[in-house]
């Protein structure tokens, strides 16, 4: 009897046209795109350097356009802003923040990836114009930035090629999330 | 609006309970004054006047006050305390966003998926409407919260109010990366949101495949704007920044892109001078919602009411302790209860006069218990990230009622 009623209800569906979606169908919505549109979005860069794009940024002209575009929330140096502190490394590249709450985590003492810093500044700043700097304005920041941290002297530019390259102070210090392991109370009494 | 009839017609006819309205409005706003004041005798008894009419959108009523706090231009939270059963009203969920809230139009977003797929694409959210939909209910909670700076005098809504739960429609990512063919090498997807920070989080497949879904409706309607209208990423569980709202790109690699987000801001470092990364699922959490800061209650009979949570699963106990942990009772769950979602526990509680200490502590379906902030110290460290801080937290009954949030945990 059900199997009867389920026939009927496939005929019923069937004669009015009507196909459930199976998951994992494909149901050919979705427009293909051409390369152009999506360059124009794909602007992130990974730490194996793949996406970073053709020029290079001096210390120098990095130092220029932080003067204009960036000292007004970071601060001289990349300190004592109103926003976030860039630059500064702690003593022997100390990692303490689980236990210094006046440790300060900047792209020197924190930030494990230094295609990351190319990355954000080139997506979400100036806060105010973000998406404005040119390419080389982008890697002429980044650079000067590595180096008040004391990561890159002076006389070093960056590229597609060196930035990949740089070892940041921190890089060794992330580690997966072991919470699974580590932290499976079983008592709030302990 | 029946558009058969004359818009004059319909403002002659309602004219007639103008008055009356107007009445009505003026005596709700000053109801709860009056009866504090004067008694019910000062009220118009509302059972002898008409009532106002049908409106297009609906308002709360004029005394009811609920709203979120907004924190330094970049947050806002949920007033958990005054908030019943487990559903967050949309337009209080609490917000966080790093570069405000973008003005999109859904008739210019699109979604583009590419690298790791055999055909990069852009969905319209007609196209993504077209798919068969799923919906379900899950809290979103940012890794960040616990603020106990207010001290003693901190609300529920202050000191954990960044977690909400909705209702969320959308269809399942699994089904648009079957749609663009995803490669088999593809462990990783980049999420990019279009606001003014192109807010990047790096998301495994593995969850994308799971239960991730790209929504665009938030508790029935489309989702507002502040909660990533038209479309947002929903990844149950996980904490809220990787939920990108504003979705407008998914990149899929075979690593992860090591983004500000996930780099320098939404990790974690522990005592042995390490940094837990891509530690994105929120472990279990309650609170006792009622009685807390800043009500003051009276002697007899009141309801301990709280929610309870798990980005692992389903809750399957809360215990309430009212002496401060020397003893602890079994709560009661409000079904359904559901996985990774709030949960809504109760216990009739006789207060007695004397001091209280009222505390909650969850155990979800992985056999995880909430811990003590003694606990997440003694494995983390004394200065530990203010992310995934979940710990049992409560809420002091002063021997004149006063309820005051516990501020040495």
């Amino acid at each position: 009897m059900l199997a009867l009623v389920r026939l009927l209800v496939m005929l019923l569906f069937a004669r009015a046209g009507a196909i459930a979606a199976e998951p994992g169908i494909s149901l050919g919505l979705g427009r293909t795109v051409s390369d152009a549109e999506i360059k124009a979005w794909d602007i992130d860069v990974r730490p194996d350097g793949e996406g970073l794009p053709a020029g290079s940024g001096s210390v120098a002209e990095g130092e220029r356009v932080y003067a204009q575009k960036c000292l007004m929330c970071h601060g001289e140096r990349g300190a004592n802003g109103i926003n976030d502190q860039l630059v500064g490394r702690i003593r022997n590249d100390a990692f303490p923040f689980a236990l210094d709450p006046s440790a300060k985590k900047t792209i020197g003492s924190y930030w494990p990836y230094a295609t990351t810093v190319f990355d954000y500044v080139r997506r979400a700043m100036p806060y105010d114009r973000p998406g404005s700097l040119s390419d080389n304005e982008v890697y002429s920041v980044t650079a000067y930035l590595l180096h008040l941290n004391g990561i890159i002297d002076r006389e070093v530019s960056v590229d597609a090629a060196s930035l990949p390259k740089i070892r940041m102070p921190a890089r060794h210090r992330f580690v997966a999330d072991d919470r699974t392991t580590s932290e499976q109370f079983t008592d709030g009494e302990q | 609006m029946n558009k058969n009839i004359p818009r004059r017609v319909i403002i002659k006819g309602l004219a007639g309970v103008g008055g009356a309205l107007a009445a009505y409005s003026t005596s709700a706003q000053t109801a709860g004054m009056a009866a504090t004041q004067s008694g019910a005798a000062a009220m118009q008894d509302p059972s002898k006047i008409p009532g106002g009419p049908p409106t297009a959108i609906g308002q709360r009523a004029t005394e009811v006050g609920l709203h979120r706090e907004t924190f330094a231009d970049v947050a806002s939270v949920t007033p958990l305390q005054d908030l019943h059963g487990t559903l967050t009203p949309a337009d209080l969920h609490f917000e966080r966003h790093h570069a405000g809230v973008p003005a999109i139009s859904a008739q210019h977003h699109e979604l583009l998926i590419h690298g790791m797929v055999d055909k990069s694409l852009k969905f319209s959210l007609q196209d993504l409407q077209r798919y068969p939909a799923s919906t379900r209910l899950c809290f979103i909670e940012c890794s960040g919260n616990l603020f106990t700076f207010g001290g003693e005098r901190t609300s529920p809504q202050m000191l954990c109010g960044l977690t909400s739960q909705s209702e969320w429609t959308g269809v399942p990512l699994r089904s648009l990366l079957n749609e663009a063919g995803l490669q088999p090498k593809a462990s990783w997807l980049l999420a990019e949101g279009g606001d003014a920070a192109l807010m990047t989080r790096s998301i495994t497949v593995a969850k994308a495949l799971d239960d991730a879904m790209v929504v665009y409706a938030q508790n029935g309607e489309p989702l507002r704007p502040e909660q990533g209208y038209p479309i947002r990423l929903l990844l149950p569980g996980w904490e809220g920044n990787t939920n990108v709202k504003w979705l407008r790109r998914l990149e899929l690699s075979d690593q992860p892109f090591m983004t500000r987000e996930e780099t320098a801001k939404y990790t974690d470092p522990l005592k042995n001078g390490t940094a837990r990364q891509f530690s994105v699922v929120m472990d279990a959490r309650s609170i006792i919602t009622s009685p807390s800061y800043p009500a003051r209650i009276e002697h007899g009979w009141h309801e301990i009411r709280g929610l309870a949570w798990s980005g692992r699963g389903r809750i399957v106990r809360v215990d309430v302790s009212t002496d401060g942990g020397k003893h602890w009772q079994v709560a009661d769950l409000h079904g359904p209860v559901l996985p990774k979602a709030h949960t809504r526990f109760t216990l009739s509680w006789r207060w007695t006069g004397g001091g209280a200490e009222l505390l909650s502590r969850a155990v979800d379906e992985t056999g995880y218990v909430q811990p003590s902030l003694q606990q997440l110290v003694a494995v983390r460290g004394q200065a530990s990230t203010p992310y995934h801080m979940n710990p049992i937290v409560g809420w002091l009954v002063q021997g004149d009622g006063q309820v005051l949030f516990k501020a040495e945990m």
